[in-house]
């Protein structure tokens, strides 16, 4: 009877605990920046993107034809975008501000002119 | 005129017949002539875009490169080697047109008198076929050699489309650098530079660090790199590097405008920012002595 006690107890603070962890997670998720990039020869759409300082950033990249990259040196953050999946780079903008990135995997032609910033907002 | 440090050893008697001045004696000049022996200089010519078209950005696209081909036939001392540090073409999309490209380069630098010349990729030669066009004319990317007492690596970081050198590079690297005495006089050369000398610019080389790091033990190293399209001298530690000018067009300064944008031609100015260099390695001097040179061959 001691042991079926002692179990029941567990088993309430287990459920509590998952209940709270995905909660949490659910606000979380709630509160996360999600932004839907694309990149193909030699642009990204959308170029320009804001997002809001101290909150937790996703942002889910897909190539329509190539290997490119995604590299934001003033925030510090990079990703390669591989073709064929999304590519989810997560961060916490942590300054204001407007930040360049750039493809950093040559990707031909234009690849100079693939550029876009960050704008960081409080 | 390029210098006449040569012919003034020659007319001192240095490595024929000795002058003796009584000032430090027989011994003291052939440790000079031994010394003198093992003097040379080298050019560094980059990126010369052959295949680059835009007449707003140069004028003389397909001239450029063909006046420093007849620049440095006209020195009166010919260097003891010439390294163009990638770009030799211009990028483009299409593979046989990239052969073309680089087979017109290859043309025109036979012209050359000295046939010591080496090369190594950029980005716009091998970026996009990971060096397969790039290797039919030149079938190494990265390689050593010595000269005289001074050790040569030449390193890729340009044929992985990511802009590294890789795990197997790094390797080959490392293992060359312990064949090296601790004060080795080493010279290093990439198209890219190896340090992040402006991320933002793509001017950096992802893994060039690892190298870096390889390179600091050793007291005596000297990079020269092409890419940004410019003169630029920067350290890092103890390691020297020099980034060189184009023949085809200049950047501006890093950081110095919103976005990298090639300089426009300038007729008042033509050729202005373009040219090559030659870098004097002087036995028992650390450091190499480097002199800047027009397109047209003129000292500056």
């Amino acid at each position: 009877m001691k042991s079926m006690k002692s179990g029941l107890l567990i088993c309430s603070v287990a459920a509590a605990f998952i209940f709270v962890s995905i909660g949490g997670y659910l606000r979380a998720a709630e509160n996360e920046q999600v932004v839907k990039i694309t990149a193909k020869k030699f642009e990204y759409s959308p170029k320009d993107i804001t997002l809001k300082k101290g909150v937790p950033a996703v942002l889910e990249f897909t190539s329509l034809d190539r290997l490119h990259g995604f590299n934001c040196p003033g925030l510090g953050i990079r990703q390669d975008i591989q073709p064929g999946k999304v590519n989810t780079l997560r961060f916490t903008p942590d300054k204001v501000g407007t930040f360049p990135f750039h493809c950093d995997n040559f990707c031909g032609t234009g690849h100079e002119r693939m550029t876009g910033s960050i704008t960081v907002t409080e | 005129m390029i210098i006449d440090r040569r012919d003034f050893l020659k007319l001192a008697g240095i490595g024929g017949a000795v002058f003796v001045s009584g000032l430090g004696g027989l011994e003291s000049l052939e440790n000079k002539a031994l010394a003198a022996e093992n003097d040379f200089f080298f050019l560094q010519l980059s990126d010369t875009h052959w295949g680059f078209n835009d007449v707003a950005v140069n004028a003389d696209y397909s001239g450029t490169l063909k006046k420093a081909v007849e620049a440095v036939n006209s020195l009166k001392v010919q260097p003891d080697f010439i390294m163009f540090t990638g770009d030799l073409s211009h990028v483009t999309d299409d593979d046989d047109e990239r052969r073309k490209r680089l087979s017109g380069f290859r043309d025109i630098v036979s012209q050359l008198k000295l046939k010591n010349v080496r090369f190594m990729p950029g980005e716009h030669d091998a970026g996009l076929d990971e060096g397969k066009a790039y290797k039919e004319f030149y079938p190494e990317t990265h390689y050593t050699f010595d000269h005289k007492d001074v050790h040569f690596i030449a390193l890729d970081n340009v044929s992985d489309p990511t802009s590294a050198l890789g795990a197997n590079q790094l390797d080959w690297l490392r293992a060359d650098l312990q064949k090296q005495k601790k004060d080795a006089r080493i010279v290093v050369f990439s198209h890219r530079p190896l340090y992040e000398l402006y991320p933002d610019w793509d001017w950096y080389t992802r893994d060039g660090a690892e190298a870096i790091d390889m390179l600091t033990p050793y007291s005596n190293v000297v990079t020269f790199h092409g890419h940004i399209h410019q003169e630029l001298h920067r350290t890092t530690g103890n390691i020297a590097h020099n980034a060189a000018k184009a023949l085809m067009w200049a950047f501006p300064p890093p950081g110095s405008a919103p976005k990298k944008v090639q300089i426009p031609w300038d007729p008042a100015q033509p050729y202005k920012g373009l040219g090559f260099r030659q870098v004097d390695m002087t036995a028992g001097q650390t450091a190499p002595t480097i002199t800047e040179f027009s397109v047209k061959g003129e000292k500056l």
